[in-house]
């Protein structure tokens, strides 16, 4: 289905055995220490712990990760340029946010099923999803835009943090089934504040599901900043349902595949839940229609960008004498290709039919639908042959 | 045949469905070794195992969140909302969530969780245990809303709304709980009547009489109480709210020509007034008179003391029969 070169199995099994302590030892909270493995400079510093998680990681992966990112920030790019060319309705950037998303988004096994807000794309991208798929509901073709079932990732949720509650039930599933799959959920720092997060770490923990939360909290739930949403780290509420939780340096990809794959790890030998937050930034406004200038300072977005994900990584490519003029140039041409395929697929996208309106309301025929649809199919009906095109 | 309260017969159509399909499981608030508050999940997690009858904290928001995950995975949750006044924390949840996910997902993702809800007042409860919540899901697209009325439908039909591949509300009404009725155990589902369909309950041909839930049976005894009067009442049992199987009222209207509502929902807004404005685009020129609401009042449900006050009874139901049949009633006089 697609690359899924870093997930926490097979390679870190003999590992696993021999160190059986590590992921039941995993802090339940890692203090008020920010797990991080590579420098904002791109020095790659050593952990005891978490470094064991990425100890099979090898140079070539590295270089995909950095590939990864550079893509998913070009489609975001992309999308945007197409939101400003009216070719979308609405776009929401995840710029700053690539290292979290890339980090856990390949950390996962082809049967965990993903539950993601609105704004990561780039897990949808990890689980094999097209860019036009990404794009199709923004721009209004059609309520969402690809098949759960084929990339195991529900479609993208705009009810702030309902999802919580999806990926908890559908743990609840796995349970059920005797699988070792792991359901994982993705939000903000704003949804922490919601009820359905606060009521899904209820159900996880009480019945030990093997679920992982994934809080990005990228600081801004569009003009709020967090700590309106939280006085104390967001990862220490967990702890207040028997949740333990990492705190992670969200814009280091290396950190962010550690914490990832302990919490998998976890929740697949049955110890339930994990609760992540990474710390990352919004960089772009909450989507194409926000204007940030409005409420935040730009002295923190420059801040922010000397902790850039990408730049991060590729120093630490460059150290490792890693970042040849061939890697520079395949993740480009990837790329390229990636923006090239989003661009052809949004201009080519054919306009949903009129009475597609009333497809799939319900999965058997209803009286109701049925009787407003043949109305408005002869309403239709009685324009054909005026001068307005027969519109079926 | 067996003669059951309507609590059992519901209680008879879970278990059936346990043991049918083992993707069906049971979810909600003290229905396990408890067997709810009202004992309609007595026995069942005792014989089918703490993971299929399954005791959920008190969160409503999430009995209803975990049974769309559990959906996604392909089960078929049962969802117990302990009393009607509780449904709210898990509005969104149905209406942003289990309702849209099948047109959100293009129709892959189907979401075959049925909720139950007691509903309905005549029990002297405090507040928030007696309301009639249905007309907030009737008007929302993608959901499926029904109602029964006796122990033989409620066996039935909650088999039908848990075999649904789309969402089902399965509204009961709590004050006909001990209610005693025929059940055939035997019936087979695939011959049933649909739950789409109405049912005349009572056959006339003077008015039309449209109800559902707990006001079937006062309806049934309004009908008689007014065939002793010669006036001949045909009750309509609507059974599913959403949608109304307008072709069956219609036909009683244009056989009838008038029409009265009776539910115990406020009146405003509610399926009263979504019966008469359909009935009388379908079947104008056959009414004699304009159709009837005898409903529950514009207020919050009512203290218990006052409640027989608020909740249609067979004199009140009489009176609207004399208002559509332009005999003297209440409102003599008023009229126009």
């Amino acid at each position: 289905m697609r690359s899924t070169v870093l997930t926490d199995e097979p390679g870190q099994d003999a590992y696993k055995s021999s160190n059986p302590g590590i992921s039941a030892a995993s802090p339940r909270r890692t203090g008020g220490d920010l797990v991080q493995l590579i420098s904002p400079e791109g020095e790659r510093i050593s952990h005891p712990e978490f470094d064991l998680w990425v100890s099979d990681v090898t140079d070539e992966q590295l270089c995909s990760l950095y590939e990864d990112m550079t893509a998913i920030r070009r489609i975001d790019t992309e999308a945007t340029a197409l939101q400003r060319q009216g070719e979308l309705a609405l776009w929401p950037p995840l710029l700053g946010q690539e290292a979290s998303q890339i980090g856990s988004g390949r950390a996962l096994r082809d049967d965990d099923f993903v539950f993601p807000s609105y704004r990561d794309n780039g897990v949808a991208y990890c689980r094999g999803v097209e860019p036009t798929d990404l794009v199709r509901a923004w721009r209004g073709n059609a309520s969402s835009g690809w098949d759960p079932y084929r990339h195991n990732i529900a479609t993208q949720q705009i009810i702030i943090g309902s999802q919580s509650l999806h990926a908890t039930g559908y743990a609840m599933g796995i349970q059920h089934d005797g699988a070792d799959s792991v359901a994982v959920a993705y939000f903000g720092d704003g949804a922490t504040s919601e009820g359905d997060v606060n009521e899904a770490m209820v159900f996880a923990a009480s019945f030990q599901a093997p679920v992982v939360f994934i809080c990005q909290n990228n600081h801004w739930a569009i003009s709020e900043p967090v700590r309106i949403q939280s006085h104390i780290q967001i990862a220490d509420r967990a702890s207040g349902f028997g949740i333990p939780s990492m705190r992670v340096d969200g814009n280091d990809v290396l950190a962010v595949l550690a914490v990832t794959r302990i919490a998998l790890d976890r929740a697949r030998k049955g110890g339930g839940p994990t609760f992540i937050e990474a710390v990352t930034y919004r960089m772009g406004p909450h989507t194409t229609a926000d204007d940030p200038t409005r409420y935040r300072d730009a002295n923190e977005l420059e801040d922010w960008a000397a902790k850039d994900p990408i730049a991060r990584l590729k120093a630490l490519l460059r150290t490792k004498g890693l970042l040849t003029e061939e890697v520079e140039a395949r993740t480009q041409a990837k790329a390229d290709e990636v923006a090239r395929n989003l661009r052809a697929g949004v201009i080519n996208m054919p306009d949903p039919a009129p009475l597609d309106l009333f497809k799939n309301v319900y999965s058997t025929p209803n009286s109701w639908i049925e009787r407003q649809k043949d109305h408005y199919s002869r309403y239709l009906e009685s324009f054909s042959g005026s001068t307005q095109e027969g519109a079926l | 045949m067996s003669k059951l309260t309507f609590a059992r017969a519901i209680n008879a159509g879970l278990r059936k469905s346990l043991e049918n399909d083992p993707k069906v499981v049971l979810m909600g608030e003290d229905i396990g070794a408890l067997g709810g508050v009202f004992r309609v999940t007595d026995g069942l997690q005792k014989d089918f195992g703490k993971h299929r009858v399954v005791d959920t904290p008190l969160a409503e928001s999430a009995i209803i969140g975990t049974a769309v995950g559990l959906a996604y995975r392909g089960y078929r949750p049962v969802c117990e909302i302990q009393f009607d006044g509780f449904i709210y924390p898990a509005f969104d949840q149905i209406v942003s969530q289990v309702a849209k996910m099948h047109y959100r997902t293009q129709g892959r993702v189907k979401m075959p969780i049925t909720i139950r809800v007691p509903f309905g007042g005549g029990i002297g409860s405090p507040e928030h245990h007696s309301e009639s919540p249905e007309a907030y899901f009737t008007h929302t697209s993608g959901l499926r809303v029904i109602s029964v009325s006796n122990p033989q439908d409620a066996y039935t039909m909650i088999q039908q709304a848990i075999a649904s591949d789309d969402p089902v509300l399965y509204f009961e009404p709590k004050r006909r709980y001990h209610d005693k009725g025929e059940v055939d155990e035997t019936a087979d589902l695939s011959t049933a009547l649909s739950m789409e369909k109405a049912r005349v309950v009572t056959p006339g041909s003077d008015v039309t009489l449209v109800t559902y839930g707990p006001l079937v049976k006062t309806a049934n005894d309004a009908a008689m109480a007014a065939a002793d009067e010669g006036v001949s009442v045909e009750v309509i049992d609507l059974r599913s709210l959403a949608p109304i199987d307008f072709p069956l009222v219609e036909a009683s209207v244009r056989k009838t020509g008038r029409l009265v509502i009776t539910h115990e929902a406020a009146q405003s807004g509610g399926l009263g007034a979504e019966i008469a404005a359909s009935i009388t685009e379908r079947c104008f020129n056959y009414l004699e008179s304009a159709p009837v609401r005898i409903t529950g009042f514009d207020i919050p449900y009512p203290y218990s003391k006052l409640e027989m006050h608020h909740l249609p009874d067979l004199d009140r139901i009489l009176d609207g029969v004399d208002r559509a049949l332009g005999r003297g009633n209440s409102l003599s006089g008023l009229e126009g």
